[in-house]
This record gives C-alpha cells, sequence and structure tokens, in this order.
C-alpha cells in the first residue's frame, strides 16, 4: 500500500487547461487500494479525461456503492462532492441526484458484486430509466474487500485463488445494459490507458446512460493463472473492435486516419468520437447487430473491447419525466408553493 | 314486529358490496348529502383486498356530536352482496334495519326475527328500465341511494346538486342519475314505511369543515412544502399518496409556459429505489419524499441507517397496515412505531412525526420536509390506513403565504467566498446540528465526502474511536435538538382534576375524544395528552410524573409507544397502563371505556353511571 503523502503545492509550470486547472487539481486523497490494483489505474483513466475535457471539479458529483472499486471516489477529483452510499445502491442514490441537479455530471463507480449481484436490480432500473451519468464497473470477477469470494462476473470455470472451480455462468453486464437500452456502451481494460480515457471522455459527453464495464485485475485475489480477469488472461484474450479518439467540440477537426477505416460519430453536443475500426464488420449504432457479434466472439473465448455501441441521439431520464430546465433543487417558494388561495379553491372543492 | 331502532343524526349505515361494482361513488354521494345537510358523517372503507369481485363494506357512521370514530354495530345494512349475506345480517343491532335486493326471493331462515327487513327489487327495477348490463349495474347504486333518501329523509335536493357539480357539462349523464335517484325514492314512498327509524335532520355542525383522505391531504402537504422528487412503489395503504401526488402536480407544477414539470416522480422497481432515490435527490438539494407502508421500512432500513449517520434529510411517510403478506394489511393498525423509532442497525433513532387526521396529514408533510432539512435526518410521518384510505371530516386546511422553506444549515457560495469556515461534520452552533453544502456550490472550497459512520468532523476518512465517539455524542445532542422543534403534544385536561391520564396518537384521536366524554359522564375524569412527535417533548415526563396512573391508548399488540416512552423517558415504568386494540378494525370509543374501566376496577374507581351503549 502507499502511503506516502504528496506534495501539496503545484509546480508552477504544471500545465493549466482552458479552465485553469492543472492535472494534480483532478486528484484526490492517496490510494490505500493493493498496489498493482487494476482499480487506481481507472482513477488516473477519470482524472485524465476531465482534466482534458476541461471540466470543472466541482461541476462533478460521484457516487459509489461499497468494494475496493466503491472505495476509488476518494482518490480522484477531490474538489468534487463525492457519496460512498450502500453496497450494491449506488443506482438509486445516483438517479435521486440526477433529478435533484440536471446540470452537474454524475459519475457513477461501482464493482461487479456492487452490480452485478447485490445491486442488479438497481443496475438494470438505472439504464433503463436512461439517467444521464456515467456508470463504470470496475470488474475484476471477484469481491476485492471481502477477500476474494467470487462474483457474479466470474467466468464458469475459472479457478480461485484457493483452487475452487466456479459452477454457475457469468452475468455479462455489457450484454444486460444492451438490452437494456444503455444508449452508450464499451467495454476496456484498466491496463489500456489508450483505450480507456476517450471511452471516458466520450461517455461524459453523451447525453444519456452511458455504461462501461472495465476489466479491472484484482492483483490480490485474481490474477493468477486459471482466472479469467487477469493481466495476462485479458492481454491474450483483447479483441478490440475499434479505438476511439474523443474530439471535443472545440478542436479543430483533423483527417488523420486511412478513410475507409475511420468513422466518425457526431453527439449532440458538438462533439466527435472518432472510430479507428480494428475489425470491418463492425457497426456500432446497430444494436442488435452489436449483441450478436459479443455473443459470438464471446463464445470463442475473446474479449471484445472499444466502443461496443452508441446511439447519438439519445434522450435522458429529464426529458421522458418533461422536467423544468432549471434544476430541481433551485426552484423556490414562488415556483413550487401553489399559496393559500389555491388551497381555498381545494378547501371548496372538498365540501 | 320486532322492535325499531329510533335515532336522529346518530346510527351506523353499513353497506355491503362486490369490488368493482360501481359501489364506491354512489356510497360517497350517500355521505356527501349527508355532510351537505350539516350532519357530520366519517365513513370507513373495509376492503379485504382489491380484486374485482370480492366484498367491500362502507361504514358511514352519521354523528351530529361530531364523532369521528368508529362505533361499532350497524343500525341499518345495506346487503348488496350475496357472497357475505349471513355475516352481514348477522352484525345488524336487534331492531336494526337490513335493507336488501329482492328480485330474487330467499328462504326465510336467512332472514332474523329481531330485525326489520325492507326488500326493494332492485334488479327487477334495472332490468326492467335499463338493457347496457354496466347502465344497469351503475344505475342500481344510485337507486339504493334513492331508496335511503326516502328511508333515511335526507334532502333529494342536496343529492341532486351533488350531481349537478359531478357532472357540470354532461347533461344527459347528470338527467339519467337524477331519473334513477327518483326512481329509487318513489318506489320506497309507494311500497315502505318512510321514513324508517333512523333519520337525517338538517343541522349546522358541518360548517367549514373539508371531507378528504389523509394520503390526498399529505400529498398536497408535499406540494406545499416544496417537494420536487418523489420516489415509490405500490403497496396499500400508500400508493394513494403519491398518485395523488402526482394528480396534484400535473394541475399546481406546471409551467404555464413551457408546459414543463416543475417535479419529478419515479415509480421505483422497490423500496430500496425509492428511498435511495430520496436521500440522493435530499443529499442534492431537493426536496424529496416516499410514501410507504411496513414492509417497505422493512426494505428501506439500511438506506435509512446510512441517511442518519451521513445526516441526509428524507421525508418517509408510512401509511401504516397490519403486518406482512396479504389480507390483515388492508386493515388498519399503528404497529411500526418501533420499527421506524430504531429502523436500521448501528445506534440510531428517529423522528417520527404522529397526525390524527387529514389536516395534520397536510401540515405535518410539510413540517416533514422543514424538520428533515434543519436536523438533516430521516423524518417519518406515521399515518395510517383508517387516516390515510378513508375521506374524513376535518378543518380546512390553511397556509400563510409568509411561510419559507426551511432549508436548514446549507452554506452558499457567497458565504464560502466571505471565507466562513467548513467543517461538514463540526458543530459549529452548540446544537449538534452541522452545516452542508450542495454538491457543485464553489469551484475549491465547500465540497466533501460523504460516508457513513467513518469520518472526523471535516469529512474525512476515519476510523479512530474518538472520532467515532464525538460524532454519536452530537447526533444524539442533535436529537435532543429536535426536542423542542417537533410539534408539542396536545394536553386535554378532565373538568376536575384527575389522577388518572391517558395517552394516545395518531388516528385514535377521534375515538379518544369521544371516550373522553364517556368517561367524563360515568364520573371518571381523565386528563388526555395527545403525543404528536417522537423524540417526546419535556411535557410527556411532566404529564407522567403529574398522574398516578397513566393510560397509553394504542393500535398494537405490544404496546408499542409505552415501550418507547419507557425506554426514552425518565418515568416509572409501573405508572404506565397499555390499553391495546388490533383485530385491524379501527379503534372505538366503547373498546377504550371498557378495557380503561375494567382497569379502574382494579384501583377501586367504579363509575357513578353507567355507559348507555
Ligand atoms: C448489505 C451488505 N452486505 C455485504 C457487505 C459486505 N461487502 C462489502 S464490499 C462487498 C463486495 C464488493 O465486491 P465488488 O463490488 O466487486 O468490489 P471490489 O472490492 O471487488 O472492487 C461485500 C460483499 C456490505 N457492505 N453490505
Ligand atoms: S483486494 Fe483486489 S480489488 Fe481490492 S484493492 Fe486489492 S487488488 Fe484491488
Ligand atoms: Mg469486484
Amino acid at each position: 500500500m502507499t502511503y506516502l503523502a504528496k506534495p501539496k503545492l503545484h509546480h508552477p509550470s504544471l500545465p493549466k487547461n482552458k479552465v485553469g486547472y492543472t492535472r494534480r487539481d483532478y486528484e484526490g486523497a492517496i490510494s490505500t487500494l493493493c498496489a498493482g490494483c487494476g482499480h487506481d489505474s481507472i482513477s488516473a483513466a477519470i482524472v485524465q479525461a476531465c482534466f482534458e475535457l476541461d471540466i470543472e471539479p466541482h461541476r462533478v458529483a460521484k457516487l459509489s456503492g461499497i468494494g475496493c472499486s466503491s472505495k476509488t471516489p476518494t482518490y480522484f477529483l477531490g474538489n468534487s462532492h463525492g457519496f460512498n452510499s450502500v453496497h450494491g445502491r449506488m443506482p438509486s442514490v445516483l438517479t435521486g441526484a440526477n433529478l435533484a441537479n440536471r446540470d452537474l455530471l454524475y459519475l457513477g463507480v461501482s464493482g461487479d458484486g456492487d452490480s452485478a449481484s447485490i445491486g442488479i436490480g438497481q443496475f438494470v432500473h438505472c439504464i433503463r430509466r436512461g439517467v444521464n451519468m456515467v456508470y463504470i464497473v470496475e470488474n475484476n470477477g471477484v469481491y476485492g474487500l471481502t477477500k476474494g469470494q467470487f462474483s457474479a462476473t466470474a467466468d464458469r470455470g475459472s479457478k480461485s485463488k484457493r483452487g475452487a472451480v466456479n459452477a454457475d455462468s457469468a452475468v455479462d453486464m455489457v450484454a444486460l445494459a444492451l438490452q437494456l437500452g444503455a444508449t452508450y456502451v464499451a467495454r476496456s481494460f484498466s491496463g489500456d490507458k489508450a483505450q480507456l480515457v476517450p471511452l471516458i471522455k466520450g461517455a461524459i459527453e453523451h447525453r444519456g446512460a452511458a455504461f462501461l464495464d472495465v476489466i479491472s485485475p484484482c492483483v490480490a485475489f485474481n490474477n493468477h493463472e486459471g482466472s479469467t480477469k487477469s493481466y495476462d488472461y485479458i492481454r491474450e484474450h483483447n479483441e478490440a473492435v475499434n479505438r476511439i479518439d474523443f474530439i471535443s467540440p472545440r478542436a479543430p477537426i483533423t483527417t488523420d486516419y486511412e478513410p475507409g477505416s475511420v468513422q466518425e460519430v457526431l453527439q449532440p453536443d458538438g462533439s466527435v468520437l472518432r472510430l479507428r475500426k480494428l475489425a470491418a464488420d463492425y457497426d456500432p449504432h446497430n444494436r442488435i447487430a452489436v449483441m450478436n457479434y459479443l455473443q459470438e466472439h464471446q463464445a470463442r473465448g475473446e474479449v471484445v473491447t472499444g466502443l461496443l455501441y452508441v446511439d447519438p441521439e439519445a434522450h435522458d431520464l429529464h426529458a421522458h419525466l418533461n422536467t423544468v430546465a432549471a434544476p430541481l433543487n433551485q426552484l423556490d417558494e414562488a415556483a413550487l408553493c401553489p399559496g393559500s388561495k389555491v388551497l381555498e379553491q381545494i378547501n371548496a372543492s372538498l365540501r | 314486529m320486532p322492535k325499531q331502532i329510533q335515532r336522529t343524526n346518530d346510527f351506523v349505515v353499513k353497506f355491503a358490496n362486490v369490488n368493482g361494482s360501481g359501489s364506491a361513488s354512489a356510497n360517497e354521494l350517500f355521505a356527501k348529502a349527508i355532510l351537505r345537510m350539516g350532519v357530520p358523517v366519517s365513513p370507513r372503507n373495509i376492503f379485504p383486498s382489491n380484486i374485482q369481485g370480492l366484498p367491500t363494506w362502507y361504514e358511514a357512521r352519521v354523528s351530529e356530536a361530531g364523532y369521528l370514530g368508529r362505533r361499532g354495530s350497524v343500525d341499518m345494512m345495506v346487503a348488496m352482496n350475496p357472497q357475505t349475506w349471513d355475516q352481514d345480517v348477522k352484525e345488524i343491532e336487534p331492531g336494526g334495519y337490513l335493507f336488501y335486493d329482492s328480485s330474487k326471493p330467499l328462504p326465510q331462515s336467512k332472514f332474523r326475527d329481531d330485525i326489520n327487513v325492507i326488500g326493494v327489487p332492485l334488479t327487477e327495477i334495472c332490468n326492467r328500465e335499463y338493457s347496457d348490463p354496466r347502465q344497469r349495474q351503475l344505475f342500481k347504486n344510485i337507486i339504493y341511494v334513492g331508496v335511503l333518501s326516502a328511508l333515511l329523509e335526507i334532502d333529494p335536493a342536496e343529492i341532486e346538486k351533488l350531481f349537478s357539480e359531478q357532472y357540470k357539462g354532461k347533461e344527459k349523464l347528470l338527467a339519467s342519475n337524477i331519473k334513477a335517484l327518483h326512481m329509487g325514492r318513489d318506489y320506497a314512498q309507494a311500497n315502505l314505511t318512510c321514513p324508517s327509524g333512523l333519520r337525517v335532520q338538517r343541522s349546522d355542525k358541518v360548517g367549514k369543515q373539508i371531507f378528504i383522505d389523509g394520503n390526498s391531504a399529505a400529498a398536497l402537504g408535499c406540494v406545499y412544502g416544496g417537494a420536487t422528487v418523489a420516489a415509490w412503489y405500490p403497496i396499500t395503504p400508500s400508493s394513494s399518496l403519491a398518485e395523488a401526488f402526482g394528480r396534484y402536480c400535473s394541475k399546481l407544477r406546471v409551467d404555464k409556459e413551457t408546459g414543463e414539470n416543475r417535479y419529478a416522480i419515479i415509480q421505483a422497481e422497490d423500496e430500496l429505489a425509492s428511498v435511495g432515490i430520496v436521500i440522493g435527490a435530499a443529499w442534492n438539494g431537493a426536496r424529496a419524499f416516499t410514501a410507504t407502508s411496513g414492509p417497505g421500512i422493512s426494505l428501506m432500513s439500511e438506506f435509512i441507517g446510512l441517511a442518519y449517520f451521513a445526516e441526509i434529510p428524507a421525508v418517509i411517510i408510512d401509511v401504516q397496515r397490519g403486518g406482512p403478506s396479504t389480507g390483515m394489511p388492508t386493515r388498519t393498525q399503528q404497529s411500526d412505531i418501533l420499527a421506524c423509532a430504531y429502523a436500521s442497525h448501528g445506534d440510531t433513532k428517529h423522528v417520527l412525526l404522529f397526525p390524527e387526521d387529514p389536516n395534520e396529514c397536510f401540515q405535518m408533510t410539510a413540517s416533514a420536509l422543514d424538520l428533515a432539512d434543519r436536523l438533516q435526518t430521516p423524518v417519518f410521518v406515521m399515518t395510517d390506513l383508517d387516516i390515510g384510505m378513508n375521506q374524513r371530516l376535518c378543518a380546512p386546511l390553511e397556509w400563510d403565504d409568509a411561510r419559507q422553506m426551511d432549508r436548514g444549515k446549507v452554506m452558499t457560495r457567497e458565504d464560502l467566498d466571505a471565507g466562513k469556515p467548513f467543517g461538514r461534520y463540526t458543530d459549529v452552533d452548540g446544537d449538534g446540528i452541522p452545516y452542508r453544502t450542495y454538491p457543485g456550490t464553489h469551484p475549491t472550497r465547500g465540497a466533501y465526502f460523504t460516508r457513513g459512520t467513518t469520518k472526523d468532523i471535516h469529512a474525512k476518512y476515519s476510523e479512530d474511536g474518538a472520532v467515532y465517539v464525538y460524532n454519536m455524542q452530537r447526533l444524539l445532542k442533535k436529537f435532543e435538538s429536535a426536542k423542542s422543534l417537533v410539534p408539542a403534544p396536545v394536553l386535554r385536561a378532565g373538568d376536575s382534576p384527575s389522577k388518572f391520564g391517558v395517552i394516545y396518537f395518531g388516528s385514535t384521536s377521534p375515538a379518544m375524544d369521544e371516550a373522553l366524554d364517556m368517561l367524563a359522564e360515568l364520573g371518571i375524569p381523565v386528563d388526555a395528552l395527545r403525543v404528536r412527535a417522537f423524540p417526546f417533548n419535556e411535557t410527556v415526563d411532566d404529564f407522567i410524573a403529574e398522574h398516578e396512573q397513566v393510560f397509553v391508548v394504542e393500535q398494537n399488540r405490544d404496546a408499542q409507544l409505552h415501550k418507547l416512552l419507557v425506554n426514552e423517558c425518565a418515568i416509572e415504568r409501573s405508572k404506565l397502563l397499555p390499553v391495546l386494540h388490533f383485530d385491524g378494525t379501527p379503534i372505538t370509543a366503547r373498546f377504550i371505556v371498557g378495557d380503561i374501566e375494567e382497569k379502574l376496577r382494579l384501583f377501586n374507581v367504579t363509575p357513578i353511571k353507567k355507559v348507555a351503549s
């Protein structure tokens, strides 16, 4: 574990982004996770994505459940409000928070135990509702915090550190998210920063339910031979269907890719996701085709990564509920309370 | 000839109906017509289940004296459900009346010879008049209201006026309803002895009072109190509260220019999610509530503890019912008191409010939103099926337009810019209540991390025992502060000094009012204290101290309020005597008086007069 305190003072020459923050301003407290834990790499990717996207840290609300993965919001975005809620229930808390103030950016961080076991119901329903959020599952196939029991995403036949073999079939969160109507679905690997950072950026800019399944090896309990969530296993079986570059609406669009292998996805906010296609037959806009593709490739033992599905015209929960543009938490008495005259009319109708 | 009960403005009519037959609106019409004549009525729905075709009852007590509690026993049964005939006939008081549909002859053995039987061939009349089966069904109900208006001397003009309000602009419907009403009246006047021994006589005891169910009133309290987020999962008897909130919001909370909503309602996947949504919304500065019943409280427990420890406002309206599963749960009880007072794990206790009627449902839900923000903690509004799902006569709802939402201790961007120090769990004011910030307030100050137990006064992660103890003590101090913020108990002193006291709360109120009058008449003056909130105000301790014996009247088996008093007040346990009613029917004055009389015998107190039943 690393307990070394970071120096507080910023180096004056650290580069600043457009909103005047350095990369360090997006960091949090020192991680107390195991050295080498995949989760820390995901935190670093979140820091980089937010820095590069020029997001003001205080405009982000980070929410989590319980688990090693759910502890990570302490380790990034130290100037954002955070909420370490209860095991498996981050989605409902995030949904409520989002309803209260639609203007903030909601980052939900969870684990495979948190989201695929105890919290699978809440996961399902917040995706169904199209809550505008980035939902990241840091997927290690085990319960890290409670010391290595199998989680529901552990593949059938995979072996625990103590040698037990998992006989249950795995919950595939990507397949679930697709089926439930998530409008941005990606899978990546904590060890692949080049792929992960742009995927997070794309998810942040997406207006709707964005789900990222990030395979994140647990070095303490699930990084051995026989595990299908170890660094080695994922490096060997990773089938990236595309690499994306995230182009902010403010940046000039340059074309330095081979035509034919590049596809551009324009999001409603003007940002562009430039997909470098690695699998020629992959179309991330056709939900059914995506589901089939994933099933076929997974049956071959491949772990498909990349931007798997995106609907650039997504609507979110606020659109479904037709709520006012102003955040609900800012409405005052005049906007909310109908007053005594109306109450007298109501009384009169009750006599 | 059996004797005939003679009562004016003081009797009980019970309707035995089949669910889904359209009887509910006819029965309400009956009650409202009597109210319009200035005579108080308190109706109660008894519905073993909401399934179409199964039995339901509607018991209306007419009481000029204004006693709105359930009386017990029946003076007239309107027996419209063959399935429950035997049971319904049995319930009638000797000398009472049985009104039934005589279209099909029934054997003599189906009747009793100590009651007065009034047969009207309702089906026959309907079949003759209407060909459409739906019309036959609906107008049959109106025809029986017509018959009753003749039997009980209800002014038909009042019923017609109610029709014309209901069917404004729908002249055809209006005319056909009036016709059906008179068909019933004409039949009764031609063939029956009218009036019967039961009569309604115009009076002036209703005045400005309104007739509303507690769930609707509570929903209005949420609208007026500024709730913008509601999350719920359907459960009887609370569902109609969330539904009423939606109905009122769609009228009162839509932006006129844009057509957009100033509210968000989520029918969640379960109660865990409902309360999670409420907590998330309140953490983020919106006023939020959920409505549920006992089973929902059990599911919410873990989250309730989190909100207590993390100090997040949440309003939970518990419309109590009888226990798990189905069946009894569609009956009323006050049996979630302990479950809510100490809900969750670790050391927790919560603020409870006990409304007595719809008017207080309105007031207390609005106050609960203020209290939750002020105290940064879950606040429970403990209603029950009896108040929640029955229309009840009560004082008109009032709102002071100068009233502002009390958002509690929230630091703004301006406060932070002005350099006010911020420590999320610091007791700055000495009342145990810390300051909070909403997410997104300030670019560099005021952000904090919310977690359950393990944090210091600056919300930094800490597993230090001393830090934990400090925080837990502060939460106790906050609970002390709550005592003076919650609604105070209401004292009703007896006419003469008494060594006996009675403590009661919530929906027991109308039965208790009547019981106190009955006890006074018996020569047993009793002082009464209606508790309106937990934590208990000091006056509760004082009241117990001032009396030799104090009865604690409640509608549950385990004497839950009694236990809470023993647990939380510095009092002698032996002074408190539980009076417990928990068979699923609303408590009656007769029950209370009977039980208290019996207990008093142990103290050698004998009534000087006998109660007339
Ligand atoms: C209601 C409840 N049950 C059990 C636990 C214990 N618990 C804490 S974390 C955890 C599993 C976490 O697994 P995962 O979400 O995969 O996170 P990881 O530690 O692997 O990142 C469990 C079972 C709890 N906190 N709450
Ligand atoms: S136990 Fe596993 S998941 Fe938890 S911090 Fe260590 S490596 Fe990461
Ligand atoms: Mg895990």
